[in-house]
């Protein structure tokens, strides 16, 4: 019942899963390790998606839908970013606020295209390599975004910690008043740091709807926004860390969907709650295990100069 | 030449009254300008979504069934946001009240069951939303698992559970196969107050709440530990109140309200229980009880106003053919306008020449 093709085609689509929430945890990851909590995650995700789609079906260019996603993203994390950062306001209540704007705005977007397709964004086929057994698919059958998102991987983990300006981010996560006090614009490098949040939200919503599941539905993200914030607790703020809770739980999503194929007279809602189980369990160990550990120490904490 | 946010020493109750009012106006002002952009005139736009439901019996009194289940749960949440506990989940814990007190009403459905069986509903739907809502209390004391994060999965873990009950073993066996339960019994179901239309003694339990919270919340000990925990937790330790008591008590308060308003959802407008028994109002609620100040009487002035935004949102439905998600877009903008509004209270923004910035 196992081959070893369907096996490798488990394992790609573990990856292409894993892939979504990678990008958004990563760009969360750093607006967290400058010291800004962004609970818009989801809303810049599902933003992301919409105009993406909105973008790549009415130009026929996935590029440009990705773009306009990025961008969109980014966009909205400038709004979360002038209420929580520049207004000081409550970054808990800013970010439920971005996420409520954003699906409401994605709705409105999305409205016109519901019920069309595109063409998914291609695969890599490398003639001699995609068809190796068990892993080709996974490693050399995948579409850009998950090429991308390792890329971001990489430039995220170097950058913040081998980079001048990672320093300084995490300086200013640590002890925005310390970073203050050398001379470093606090609250311009924490909207930077969230606009990079926005923009990853948007790519992953980009990936979501222009690659994943090539359509447009106003419930697309079903809450991978929020399982992206609770990775970043999971992997203690460090983002080698990501990419094991990203498969863990990419992993977990596409298991359930394999069992309800096979049935085995399990409840398919049961199936379907198990990423969000598995996400109070694991945020229940890391929190045990860890107590608070790793976490920025000015995370939440808004920044007003001379107070 | 920047511009520096400089706290005030004695925020003037003028400013703190007005800021809602502030905030109502700026949503309009950007709701005027979405109509604009999606090609709709908008003072037809504006009248359709905020003038008519204000102005005929019936949409009156959708008014108050809408602002009954915001109220009840936005109540709830004032306890947990005083206390700087950040309970989102308020949508499970009233889809977690609406399943404990819909057994009760299935389990009697057909028998001779007296009056009592309405009230035990609603007993066992504040018990069933205050259980699940202590679940994500229970994980932070215990562990010190982020309360925000799990109450918000916990909503789609309820979500599916009601899903697997209506589709499966509380599935209508007479009901051609459709995903929903029988219709709750005549003594299963909420009182209708004026005889004939959908008002309901489901706004009676939320005035009674209204009363009762502004009593704890202001007068009592209870609210001052909650208030304090809140705002000077280590003065709050020193001063013997308990932080993990207070945990455990306003997310079980929270969850007892949201439950309630669940299942007099489900007992009152709905009939029965349905896939999806709530337009959001667990996330809603929360925009109400900002909007209210956290305080009683204001998160029953915003619940009504947000009820305002759930019913023009269904009248621009039909006779704009806009979709619901307006609704969603004023309420966000009502959120972002209410935060920022209570920041330019608390704050004055000065102009700073020559100084550098931050």
């Amino acid at each position: 019942m196992l081959d070893a093709a369907m096996v490798g085609a488990v394992l790609a689509s573990v990856v292409a899963a894993a892939s979504t929430l990678l990008i958004a945890s990563l760009g969360e990851l750093v607006a967290e390790r400058a010291g800004t909590l962004n609970l818009g995650v989801e809303g810049m995700m599902i933003v992301g998606a919409a105009v993406g789609y909105a973008t790549g079906y009415s130009s026929g260019s996935l590029l440009l839908g990705t773009l306009a996603a990025v961008l969109a993203g980014t966009a909205l994390s400038l709004v979360f970013a002038t209420l929580a950062i520049w207004l000081a306001a409550n970054q808990v209540a800013s970010g439920l606020a971005t996420t409520i704007l954003g699906l409401g705005l994605a709705g409105l977007i999305g409205a016109p295209f519901v019920g069309t397709r595109l063409d998914a964004a291609p695969e890599l086929q490398v003639p001699g390599l995609t068809d190796l057994p068990l892993l080709g698919e996974a490693l050399f059958g995948q579409n850009a975004f998950v090429y991308a998102s390792l890329a971001l991987l990489a430039l995220v983990s170097w950058g913040l910690a081998r980079t001048r300006a990672g320093l300084v981010i995490r300086a200013v996560g640590e002890s925005h008043a310390a970073a203050h006090a050398l001379g470093h614009p606090v609250r311009r490098i924490r909207t930077l740091a969230v606009m990079f949040g926005g923009a990853c939200a948007g790519l992953a919503g980009a990936h979501l709807s222009l690659a994943y599941t090539p359509f447009w539905a106003s419930d697309m993200t079903s809450g991978r926004g929020w399982i992206a914030l609770a990775l970043v607790v999971f992997s203690a703020w460090k983002p080698l860390w990501l990419l094991a809770g990203a498969y863990l739980f990419g992993a977990v999503s596409i298991l359930q969907l394999h069992v309800q194929g096979f049935g085995f007279g399990i409840p398919p809602q049961l199936l379907s709650a198990l990423p969000y189980l598995a996400t109070v369990v694991a945020l229940v160990l890391i929190s045990a295990l860890k107590r608070g550990q790793g976490a920025p120490a000015s995370l939440g904490v808004p920044f007003v100069p001379d107070r | 030449m920047p511009l520096k946010l400089e706290r005030q020493e004695n925020v003037p109750l003028a400013g703190l009254v007005a800021a809602p009012f502030v905030a109502l106006a700026v949503t309009l002002v950007v709701g005027t300008v979405m109509f604009a952009v999606m090609g709709r005139d908008p003072v037809e736009a504006f009248r359709i979504y905020f003038v008519d439901p204000l102005s005929d019996a019936y949409t009156l009194q959708e008014l108050v069934v809408k602002a009954g289940p915001l109220l009840l749960i936005g109540i709830g949440l004032a306890f947990c946001y005083r206390a700087n506990r950040w309970n989102i989940g308020a949508e499970g814990q009233y889809v977690a009240g609406a399943l404990a007190g819909s057994w009760l009403a299935l389990a009697t459905h057909g028998t001779e069951a007296g009056p009592w069986v309405l009230p035990a509903m609603l007993v066992l739907g504040a018990l069933g939303g205050a259980a699940y809502g202590l679940i994500p209390a229970l994980l932070r004391v215990r562990f010190g698992a982020s309360e925000i994060l799990t109450s918000l999965m916990l909503v789609y873990v309820a979500q599916l559970g009601l899903d697997y009950l209506v589709r499966g073993p509380w599935r209508d066996p007479a009901g051609f196969n459709f995903p929903q339960s029988v219709s709750f019994d005549a003594v299963a179901t909420m009182p209708l107050l004026l005889g004939e239309g959908r008002l309901h003694a489901g706004i009676v339990i939320g005035l009674i709440a209204v009363a009762a919270a502004t009593f704890v919340l202001g007068r009592t000990l209870v609210g001052f530990s909650i208030e304090l925990g809140g705002s000077a937790p280590r003065a709050a330790a020193f001063a013997g109140f308990h932080e993990k008591r207070v945990t455990y008590g306003v997310f079980a308060v929270s969850g007892a309200l949201a439950g309630l308003a669940g299942i007099i959802e489900v007992a009152g407008p709905i009939g029965n229980l349905q896939p999806s028994i709530s337009p959001g109002y667990g996330f809603t609620a929360i925009i109400a009880a900002m909007l209210g100040r956290l305080h009683p009487v204001g998160i029953l002035v915003a619940s009504l106003v947000l009820a305002l935004t759930y019913i023009g949102g269904e009248a621009a439905q039909i006779s704009l053919r806009m979709p619901f998600d307006v609704t969603r877009v004023f309420q966000g903008t009502l959120l972002f306008a209410i935060l920022a509004a209570d920041v330019l209270v608390r704050y004055r923004i000065r102009r700073v020449e020559g100084t550098r910035h931050a």
